[in-house]
């Protein structure tokens, strides 16, 4: 039945292969069909395996089955085989059947999408990958799935790769990745250097000296704080959230992340045989990565990334474990974290497809009455991570803290402050998702926004109004002014005429001829002048006129100023939608504006949430049974009932640390742990449900430590980190790639030279034939005399 | 006067630096192969008198399959000029450059 073990990863790769070939043809919802059965065949053949090992004694269950002989080189050789161990299959069972289970779920979730088919393509794969990483018989076929869940990851973060943030949210975790990758690549160097194999059945069995055993962990530990999103390279986890939520669920919460979880609880002969520092550091490492992303998830405000930064903290858990040499305890909350976050995962997912893909919390409550399968297994889920007695979580969590106060106290106060934050954050996400008034229907802070910015631009087009007015008004003004001018020019001149003809008249004799003439001119001018003093006074008084138009434009885009003034003070006080909520918040009151609100405000009242079809609540119900019985796994009670203890026993070499603490201090540490739950969920309660306080003092974003890290790193890499990798690049491509190019610039031209040699011409070839024999003879006829 | 290898010797060279001197001085393709012949017909003496003064079968054997690769090669090389000629009838042997790539 061992020898089944093939079958494993067998069954994916094939569903992978036909999905490849047929997967467009056969299209919604065959394909997910397919693809389900191929996991759920390879689930079955875990199980036989698992029953074929269990039907051996404890010691025997090692068995390597090799298919072909991969790199033969010397005496250096790596299969390609598959180890099976109480370890390895216990990996795959969880992984095949909570694979199962997401891919039933995402036939569901995936309804109506265009690349329907792909996406089942991409799992499969995934699938696959993730049962060789863990299923290798050697470093090097780990590595091979460690980059394949990789690759999977990527393509399936941006998997709706349109939208511009996924596809650099896949690129982000992709490239995150890679930094852990070199440390896994020089750790299995150090290996191979330091032994000469790479097959776990050589490195689990030899003897490394502390220094080189130190190396590689270390290394190792690069290789698992990427994969496992720990500190400092945790944070491609909350981007990768902006992929489907099944693979959230499968990649990002139950099985990839945990590979270096796996990796590092394979490898503890060599973490045994390391300086105990380097352990400690693991420890830490955990420790530290555990509180900083708990702190985070308290002020998320996104249903996926709350639980996101809660995975983060959960792996955090895992290494922590591993550090303080807890290996059961870091494989049983592996696996019991698997179900409940898988579950919760799958949940928010219901939830996000029940509310046509709204993700924030705030915009949730009282979902319990429209998605009453989706609440109760969520609940389940809840309680398993926030270490409520007999859920899944608490016997697990139990078990790590256990072991951290085994080895110093410190370490159980940050994991107990953990555990306390997981239960308040988890305890506000339920409350807020599921419980108190349904706030989907309240108006968004955009659509209040739009509704106010009308008024601001009626009163803008006033303003706009007023100053064309005052522009004219001056045109206006100017123009009289001048005529004003022209005619007070006109009066002078008449006057002075008048003056002049007076005197003509005056200084001429009355006898003499001209006289008359004279004095008609003098009429004239005399008549002239009321004319010029009347044309004036009708010019002044036109001015007089503009200038009053002018004064009242002034005054009206003054006005026009004050609207735009007023309009903005009511944006101002426009109602603010909350900002940090509880259940008992209030709904805006938009009764004054409501016809001013944007369409989608009215689209969303027609808008009903709905439960999730069965292929979606199927898979949920079976993942909170077992997020609810997982505890059977491992109980604490007597030496019996340690079954996975006592399954994972012939894996770890004795290398289990042995708890000295005695019953009673097991006791009271579950007592504490239990009521610091409990009182956490109750203070959470008392916020979020009873509103007994104001969530924006607890929500503080100084707590977002995680973020403002993701943030600084950011910047960093941007900034001079992207000017190194420029100047790296150039490097490259200036003497690097130069240095290529060169040899085959002179090749090329050695040839261009050469080719002149080429006449065609028949007979300078013949005469370069007796030319060169009869250098040859000359030679050797030398070489006579000379001898 | 006795005929020694000697003069057999002597011959073989006259001929075969007569046929070099044509091979290099001549444009004529069917002269130039005439003296290719020549050149090889001078070695093949001189194989005949090894081998007679050595008493070797060998040198004589060599000369079949030199008489051999002559009739191939003339073969393969007639049929070029003839085809060279039928192209151009006052053909010489540079004017083989055209079949250069």
């Amino acid at each position: 039945m061992v020898e089944a073990a093939w079958l494993i990863p067998a069954f994916p790769l094939a569903g992978f292969l036909f999905l490849m070939a047929f997967g467009r043809r056969l299209g919604e919802p065959v394909a997910g069909w397919v693809a389900t059965a191929a996991v759920g065949g390879s689930f079955l053949s875990t199980v036989t395996v698992f029953l074929g090992l269990l039907a051996e004694e404890p010691d025997d269950r090692f068995f390597i089955q090799t298919i072909f002989t991969w790199v033969p080189s010397g005496s250096f050789r790596v299969d390609l085989g598959f180890l099976v161990d109480p370890l390895s299959i216990t990996m795959c069972l969880f992984i095949t059947g909570v694979g199962t289970l997401i891919h039933l779920y995402s036939v569901g979730y995936m309804h109506g999408d265009a690349n329907f088919s792909k996406f089942f393509i991409y799992l499969n794969l995934f699938a696959f990958s993730m049962l060789m990483l863990v299923l290798g018989d050697n470093l090097l076929i780990t590595f091979l799935g460690w980059e394949g869940v990789g690759a999977c990851s990527y393509l399936l973060i941006s998997f709706w790769f349109t939208s511009k943030e996924n596809a650099s949210a896949g690129k982000k975790a992709f490239v995150t990745n890679r930094v852990g990758d070199f440390g896994f690549m020089l750790g299995t160097f150090v290996v191979f250097g330091a032994i000469g194999s790479i097959r776990y059945a050589d490195i689990l069995t030899s003897e490394f000296s502390s220094g080189i055993a130190t190396a590689a962990v270390l290394l190792f530990l690069v290789a698992a704080t990427g994969k496992s999103a720990q500190i400092p390279l945790f944070v491609w986890l909350p981007d990768a959230m902006a992929g489907p939520t099944p693979v959230s669920a499968l990649i990002h919460a139950a099985t990839m992340v945990t590979s270096g979880v796996y990796l590092l609880v394979r490898l503890n002969p060599i973490l045994a045989q390391a300086d105990p520092w380097s352990t400690a550091a693991i420890a830490w490492v955990g420790a530290l990565t555990a509180l900083v992303a708990a702190l985070a998830a308290v002020v998320q405000t996104d249903i996926k990334k709350v639980l996101a930064y809660s995975t983060v903290s959960q792996l955090g858990y895992l290494f922590l474990a591993i550090g303080v040499g807890g290996y059961v305890p870091a494989i049983f909350h592996m696996v019991t974290h698997a179900f409940f976050k898988a579950l919760l995962f799958l949940g928010s997912g219901s939830v996000i497809h029940g509310l046509h893909d709204e993700q924030d919390m705030r915009r949730m409550g009282g979902l319990t009455k429209f998605m009453p399968i989706t609440a109760g297994t969520f609940i389940v889920g809840w309680l398993a991570i926030a270490g409520v007695p007999p859920f899944a979580g608490f016997w697990s969590k139990d078990e790590i803290l256990l072991y951290a106060w085994n080895e110093s106290p410190v370490l159980w106060a940050i994991g107990l402050v953990t555990a306390i934050l997981t239960a308040f954050y988890m305890t506000r996400q339920v409350v807020l998702t599921f419980f108190g008034r349904t706030r989907f229907f309240d108006p968004h802070q955009e659509e209040i926004d739009a509704a106010f910015s009308q008024a601001i631009v009626g009163a803008e087009a006033g303003v706009a109004e007023a100053q064309e007015a005052l522009a004219k008004a001056e045109q206006d003004m100017a123009k009289a002014d001048d005529d004003v001018a022209k005619k007070q020019l006109a009066l002078a001149s008449a006057t002075e005429s008048l003056t002049e003809a007076k005197a003509n008249v005056a200084a001429s004799s009355p006898d003499a001829d001209g006289h008359a003439k004279l004095v008609k001119a003098l009429d004239k001018a005399d008549k002239a002048l009321p004319k010029a003093v009347s044309a004036l006074e009708k010019s002044q008084a036109k001015l007089a006129e503009a200038t009053q138009a002018h004064a009242e434009a002034i005054e009206s885009i003054d006005l026009a100023r004050d609207d735009v003034r007023t309009a903005a003070a009511s944006v101002a006080s426009a109602p603010r939608a909350p900002q940090h909520v509880t259940a008992l918040t209030p709904a805006v009151d938009v009764s004054d504006f409501a016809d001013q609100l944007p369409d989608s405000y009215a689209h969303r009242q027609e808008y009903h949430p709905h439960e999730s079809p069965w292929t979606m609540t199927a898979p949920l119900v079976a993942l909170a049974g077992l997020a609810a019985a997982g505890g059977l796994l491992n109980l604490p009670f007597t030496k019996d009932l340690h079954f996975l203890a006592n399954w994972l026993e012939p894996t770890l070499f004795g290398n289990e640390v042995h708890v000295t603490a005695g019953a009673s201090t097991k006791i009271v540490l579950a007592l504490i742990a239990t009521a610091c739950a409990i009182g956490a969920i109750a203070v959470s309660l008392g916020v979020y449900l009873k509103g007994k306080a104001d969530p924006a003092a607890i929500e503080r974003p100084e707590l977002a430590l995680a973020v403002d890290y993701d943030r600084a790193l950011a910047a960093v890499m941007g900034g001079p980190g992207n000017e190194t990798f420029e100047r790296a690049s150039w490097f490259d491509r200036t003497y690097v790639d130069g240095a290529v190019n060169g040899v085959a610039l002179v090749t090329s031209r050695l040839g261009r030279y050469s080719q002149s040699f080429q006449t065609g011409f028949v007979r300078s070839y013949a005469f370069g034939i007796v030319a060169g024999s009869a250098a040859v003879v000359l030679w050797f006829l030398s070489r006579l005399v000379l001898s | 006067m006795e005929v020694t290898q000697t003069w057999y010797l002597v011959l073989s060279a006259v001929l075969f630096t007569i046929g070099t001197i044509g091979l290099l001085t001549r444009r004529n393709p069917l002269v130039m192969f005439m003296c290719i012949e020549l050149m090889l017909n001078a070695v093949n003496i001189s194989f005949v008198s090894f081998s007679k003064a050595l008493n070797d079968i060998a040198g004589q054997t060599a000369v079949f399959f030199v008489l051999v690769v002559a009739a191939a090669e003339v073969v393969v090389g007639l049929s070029i000029v003839v085809a060279l000629l039928r192209r151009r009838p006052t053909a010489t042997a540079d004017d083989l450059v055209q079949l250069k790539g």
